[in-house]
Parts: C-alpha cells; sequence; structure tokens
C-alpha cells in the first residue's frame, strides 16, 4: 500500500535524510521525498500497520533533522 | 514569505544594524566588554542554527551544514575574530532566507503556471445549488458549471452548450465545443454558456488532479545526476570535516617536529575557512530545483514529464521512432481525390454516400463527410453489402454499386486501375462504370515541420513504423520527411523493430518511441523513452508513456526535447560551477589565500547564483 503525506522542511539535503530515515524504518518498503513538492511517499510492507509504522517514520526523521514535519 | 522567513528577516536585518554600531566603537581596550557585545548579534542570528548543530551532535548526526557554520563561527569567535565570526553567520542566514524565498516563490509559480485545480464545484440537488469542495462529489451527481468557471470533475453533458478552453491542460488555447452528450475533462474553463454535467468520475481519479499529482511526483522519480548528488553530499560532508581536523593539527605538529613555531591560530583559521566554503547546500537544492523547475514549465505547455530521469533520458534522444497512425497521420480517412468519368464529380459522390449510408465504416464515413449534406436513407433501397467487397443498394431508382476491385469483377464490369496511393473506392451505374474515389488518412498539420524541427534539434534519424501498406507508408515518408519507414509490420514486430534499433545505438544515444497510446503500449514501455500524444482524456495512454503529449501537436515532440536538454544544460552547469567553485577556493583556503569572506562567497554566492540559474528552468515558452 501507498500513502503520500504532506510535509515540512527547510533544505534539499535534510529532505534526502529524512528519506533514507523513512527507508530505514520497520514495515517500510519503500519511502521518497520530494522537497520541491514538500511530500512523501511510503509504501508499506504488506500487513504492516500504517499508524504505527508512521510514528516511527516521524521518530526516525526527526532523529536527522529535528526541524520536520510530516503531516498525518 | 512565511513566518519563519519573516522572522529570520528580521533577526537578520537587526543583527546588521547591531554589527554597523559595533564595528565602529572603540572596544579595544575592553576585551570582556567587547566579547559580550559581540555576543548579542551574534546570537541574535545564529541561536537556532547553534541548537539545531547541539541537538545534531546528540543525534549522532553530526555532520551537516548547521555543524559546520557552528563550528566555523565558533571557532573564529575562539580566535577572536569577532566581526568574522558574526559575519559567517550573517550571510550563512542571508543565504537561507534567500533559498527559502527561491524555493517558495518557484513552488508558486509552478502551481500557478498549473493552473488547473478546481477549488469548488456547483452541485445540484432538488433544484437547488449549493457550492461544495470537489472532493465531496460522488460519482453520478450533476454539477453546474458557469461560464469562467473551471470544470471540477470529468463527465458527461447533460444540458447546455459552450465552448470549453483547453490552454491550462495543452498549452494551446484551441477551443473545444461541449455539447449534451459530449464528454469533458476537469481542468477545462467554461467559456461561453452554462453546463450541467454528469459525474463519470471522483476528483481524485478525475483528469485535472491525475495530471496535478503526476506533475508533482514526477521529481519523486531521481534522475542520475540527482543520485549522483545525494552520494556525492553523503561522502563530501565528513571528507570536508576530516580534512578540516587535520589542516588544523597537521601542519603545525609537523612544524613543531621541525623545530619551527607551529603557528596554531594560523592553521585553524585555514581550517575554519575550509568549512565555510565546503557547504554543499548550492549543489544539493539547485539541482532538484531545475528538475522541477523543467518539468513545471514543460507541463505549462502541455507536456507531461513522468519524472526527471525522464527529463533526462529525453535529453539524449537521438533516435525518434513514430508509430504512424495517430502521431504522422490523423487516424482517420479522407476523400482526396475524385477521378470521375461520365457522371459530374457531385452526383458521383452523391450516390455514393447514399449508397454507402448504413455503413458505420471508416470508409464509408469519409464518403459520407465527403458529400457534406445529409444523406436521406429513404432514397435508398434494396442494400446488399458484400463482404470483402463493398455494397449493391439502389439509389433513386439508379443500381449503384460502390467498392473495390474485386466487386466490379464480381459485377463482370471492367474497372479502371489509380495510380495514386491510398484506397481506391470503385464505382457503377446500372452496370456501367462511372470512375472511383481515393481515400487516404489525412496527414497531420505541422507533420513536416515536427520532423523538420526534430532534425533541426539534433535528432539524428527519424523512423516510421506501420501495418498499412508499403507503397501507402513510403508516400507518407516522402511527404512528411521522414528517414526510414519499416510498412507492413504486424503490432508484435513494431516491438521487434525498436529492439533491433535499440541494439544498434550506442550508449548515450536513447530512442523515443512515439505512439497515440492505444494499442502499442508494448512498444511504448519497450523504447528509452515512450512518448504518448493526444493524451487528454485518454487514462491508458497517460498510464503507459514516460511523456505525455496532452494535444496531438507532433510539433510538441521537438519542444519536449529541447526543454529537456535546456533543463540537463542548467543542470551540468549548477553541478561543475559549485562544484569548480568550491574546490578552488578549497584549495584556497588550505594554502591560506583565501581568507572568511572569500569563504562566504564561496558559500552562500555559489548558492544563490545556482538558484537563480536553476529557476532559469522556468522559462521554456518561446523555445
Amino acid at each position: 500500500m501507498k500513502k503520500t503525506y504532506k510535509i515540512e522542511v527547510d533544505c534539499a539535503n535534510c529532505a534526502n535524510k529524512m528519506e533514507e530515515a523513512a527507508k530505514k524504518t520497520a514495515g517500510v518498503k519503500d519511502a521518497a521525498v520530494n522537497f520541491m513538492a514538500l511530500k512523501m511517499k511510503v509504501e508499506f510492507e504488506d500487513g504492516a500497520d500504517v499508524d504505527a509504522v508512521m510514528q516511527e517514520v516521524i521518530k526516525n526523521c526527526k532523529v536527522v533533522e529535528d526541524d520536520c514535519q510530516i503531516f498525518l | 514569505m512565511t513566518k519563519k522567513q519573516k522572522n529570520l528577516l528580521q533577526r537578520v536585518i537587526a543583527a546588521g544594524l547591531m554589527m554597523a554600531v559595533l564595528v565602529f566603537l572603540p572596544l579595544k581596550e575592553y576585551p570582556v566588554l567587547r566579547f559580550i557585545l559581540f555576543m548579542v548579534p551574534y546570537l541574535t542570528v545564529g541561536h537556532d542554527i547553534l541548537r539545531k548543530a547541539w541537538k545534531g551532535i546528540l543525534h549522532r548526526q553530526v555532520f551537516d551544514e548547521c555543524f559546520l557554520m557552528a563550528v566555523a563561527t565558533i571557532g573564529a569567535m575562539a580566535l577572536g575574530e569577532y566581526t568574522e565570526g558574526v559575519a559567517v553567520m550573517w550571510f550563512y542566514q542571508i543565504g537561507e532566507l534567500f533559498q527559502g524565498i527561491a524555493v517558495g516563490r518557484s513552488r508558486k509559480s509552478i502551481t500557478e503556471l498549473m493552473d488547473i485545480r478546481p477549488d469548488y464545484a456547483n452541485i445540484e440537488k432538488e433544484g437547488e445549488i449549493s457550492r461544495v469542495d470537489p472532493d465531496d462529489v460522488e460519482v453520478g451527481s450533476l454539477i453546474v458549471v458557469n461560464p469562467g468557471e473551471k470544470i471540477p470533475l470529468d463527465g458527461l453533458v447533460e444540458e447546455g452548450e459552450s465552448v470549453l478552453n483547453t490552454a491550462a491542460l495543452t498549452g494551446e488555447s484551441i477551443p473545444r465545443k461541449a455539447r449534451p452528450g459530449d464528454e469533458v475533462i476537469s481542468g477545462c474553463i467554461n467559456m461561453s454558456g452554462v453546463l450541467k454535467i454528469r459525474t463519470t468520475k471522483k476528483f481524485d481519479e478525475s483528469t485535472a488532479s491525475r495530471i496535478l499529482d503526476l506533475v508533482e511526483n514526477a521529481s519523486s522519480r531521481k534522475s542520475r545526476s540527482e543520485q549522483f548528488i545525494t552520494k556525492f553530499a553523503r561522502v563530501y560532508t565528513p571528507a570536508v570535516c576530516y580534512g578540516a581536523l587535520a589542516l588544523a593539527f597537521v601542519p603545525p605538529l609537523v612544524r613543531l617536529l621541525m623545530g619551527q613555531a607551529p603557528l596554531f591560530g594560523d592553521w585553524i583559521y585555514r581550517a575554519l575557512t575550509f568549512l565555510v566554503i565546503s557547504c554543499p547546500c548550492a549543489i544539493v537544492v539547485s539541482i532538484p530545483l531545475s528538475f522541477f523547475g523543467g518539468i513545471g514549465g514543460a507541463s505549462s505547455q502541455g507536456i507531461l514529464i513522468k519524472g526527471s530521469n525522464f527529463m533526462e533520458t529525453l535529453s539524449q534522444v537521438k533516435t525518434v521512432v513514430f508509430d504512424k497512425t495517430g502521431t504522422i497521420t490523423r487516424g482517420d480517412f479522407e476523400v482526396i481525390d475524385i477521378h470521375h468519368g461520365t457522371l459530374p464529380r457531385e452526383e458521383l459522390l452523391e450516390l455514393a454516400a447514399h449508397a454507402e449510408g448504413h455503413s458505420s465504416h471508416p470508409i464509408s464515413q469519409s464518403i459520407q463527410r465527403a458529400y457534406g449534406k445529409k444523406v436521406s436513407l429513404d432514397r435508398v433501397s434494396q442494400v446488399e453489402e458484400i463482404s470483402g467487397k463493398g455494397v449493391k443498394a439502389t439509389v433513386d431508382g439508379k443500381r449503384v454499386a460502390v467498392g473495390n476491385m474485386r466487386l466490379m469483377e464480381h459485377q463482370g464490369i471492367e474497372g479502371i486501375d489509380c495510380h495514386e496511393t491510398g484506397t481506391i473506392i470503385h464505382t457503377a451505374v446500372d452496370d456501367a462504370y462511372t470512375g472511383h474515389l481515393v481515400i487516404a488518412d489525412r496527414i497531420k498539420d505541422g507533420a513536416a515541420e515536427a520532423i523538420e524541427d526534430l532534425k533541426r534539434t539534433g535528432v539524428r534519424e527519424t523512423v516510421m513504423l506501420t501495418g498499412d501498406l508499403k507503397e501507402t507508408a513510403e508516400a507518407v515518408a516522402r511527404q512528411v520527411g521522414v528517414g526510414r519507414v519499416c510498412a507492413e509490420l504486424l503490432p508484435d514486430q513494431k516491438v521487434k523493430v525498436l529492439e533491433e534499433l535499440l541494439a544498434k545505438a550506442g550508449k548515450n544515444e536513447k530512442i523515443a518511441f512515439v505512439g497515440d497510446g492505444i494499442n502499442d503500449a508494448p512498444v511504448l514501455s519497450r523504447a528509452d523513452i515512450g512518448i504518448a500524444m493526444g493524451a487528454l482524456g485518454s487514462d491508458a495512454a497517460i498510464e503507459a508513456a514516460d511523456v505525455v503529449l496532452m494535444d496531438d501537436d507532433p510539433r510538441k515532440i521537438g519542444k519536449a526535447i529541447r526543454i529537456a536538454r535546456k533543463c540537463l544544460r542548467i543542470v551540468y552547469e549548477n553541478i561543475f560551477f559549485a562544484i569548480g567553485v568550491k574546490l578552488i577556493c578549497l584549495l584556497l583556503g588550505a594554502l591560506g589565500i583565501a581568507n572568511m569572506w572569500l569563504a562566504i562567497f564561496a558559500d552562500v554566492g555559489v548558492m544563490v547564483l545556482c538558484v537563480l540559474n536553476a529557476i532559469r528552468c522556468l522559462r521554456v515558452k518561446n523555445l
């Protein structure tokens, strides 16, 4: 399953880092952050609990870039 | 400007004013006071950077821009270079501010270019009209679109007649008529009359949303240059940090061992300069910005490029392969010539049109169109269709036969062959030969120009594939100037021809395939880049292709390639310029020639120039 979220982040490099962080989160099959459109596209593993996984994604993104937001 | 940016701007101005005063105060004698006074503007402008750098260290995410800036400025302050320390932070923040504004601007101008998102829908329920969010309109609802409004959802016209402007979708303002029964698509602007539309799709499946979605997601498919930059940034920042560390301590220690004065302060200053220069932000932000601008600019011209990677491929296209029908020819038949004998031209056409009056075959339709007047079927009787040959009927009491040569032979009539290429339809009235009609697929307006344009753009080979007869195909190719023709192909043979071309092509010589997206999906996906034309309203074509031309103007192919070239040229300019300037400055910094001020230029100045250059990608109108 794929979902798109609106995000808020200031720099392009941070957006790349968020993408990496989201990709490494358990339950995420693939992720892509589009800095220009300020969107994060997440593809979940089959049977993953979307809400729980997204909470983890937010946590991991906060670690690499404190000044970021993901709107669920 | 966002709230964050306004706040930053105020801080930058405040710190600037403070510095302007501080520089002129005679503080040499009071070192403690001087330090405290300089800390005020420093913290005013840079406190968020210091906080972020600290958090980064806590999270073990050490090597980012904030860290570089924090170390460089704290280092400068520690060396007593207060002015430079504050200035570096100040310029860095100005750069950030500028970058934020530039990115926000281009985001906005792209959204404006793609101004097809409808804000509301007027829904009619039990005679009352209410304004709702298009998201809340269910399939099968009746919506009202007034003149001047955007059509919010795809649907069928139920009532009313109007003219639609498709400029926002196709980049060309060719008006389209809409009448009851017509299918209309979202994103068009209703120009003249009130339309009542029965919706056939939900909002997020409607054309306007799908196109916006496509454009917004396009930059998620990263190009090779973007991947290169991402990898580069990952290696580069740590490398520079270790480089700076080495620069700060290795040479002084060596000097110490050789019995010279170590000059720690001097070397640490060089190392700090090194750090300021090294910020990778210019490259990291300008590359996606260029691609986003290029994709946005292209879509304003009715050209949808589905990813930055396709932009890259498109710029390297050296061979364009066409599927004849729907790209070079219009795919509908037309009577191009009438060789009539004893009967006048009009009368022959009238008889033929009536004899074919019952048929919906494309050829029959073209004869009826050429006749131009309404066919009255009560003048026709005893219609007999002879499969694979043609039609016999009695029109106004005359026995009319219309069909191919075999029909003539079947009737025992001697026909006259034709020298023209196309489909020849012979006619006979009361068993006497009366001449023939030449029917051919029409060549599109601008097809020849489009091929010429491609050659000028640097496309080396143009190839046309078709299932048609060789003579017909070659005649078309000659007229439009296509270099090579492969005719009489079955659909799977088209893939084979393409694969042969692919096998022959060099590494950076990409092959584009242009089709109408209707039944050439396998070939579209097999080519390096698949371009679908006339996709307005065709979901299948939008799905199958990498590049989608919203209208069916073949001249857009050359334009798409030029847009891609411009975009890639800007991307490479930025990569070489930014990395080049940084490397030179790094070298000068290490040698002690470059000071902090040059370092600030190498960081902020280069970033500003790269962003400004990237924004040029948006301007594609006159390409």
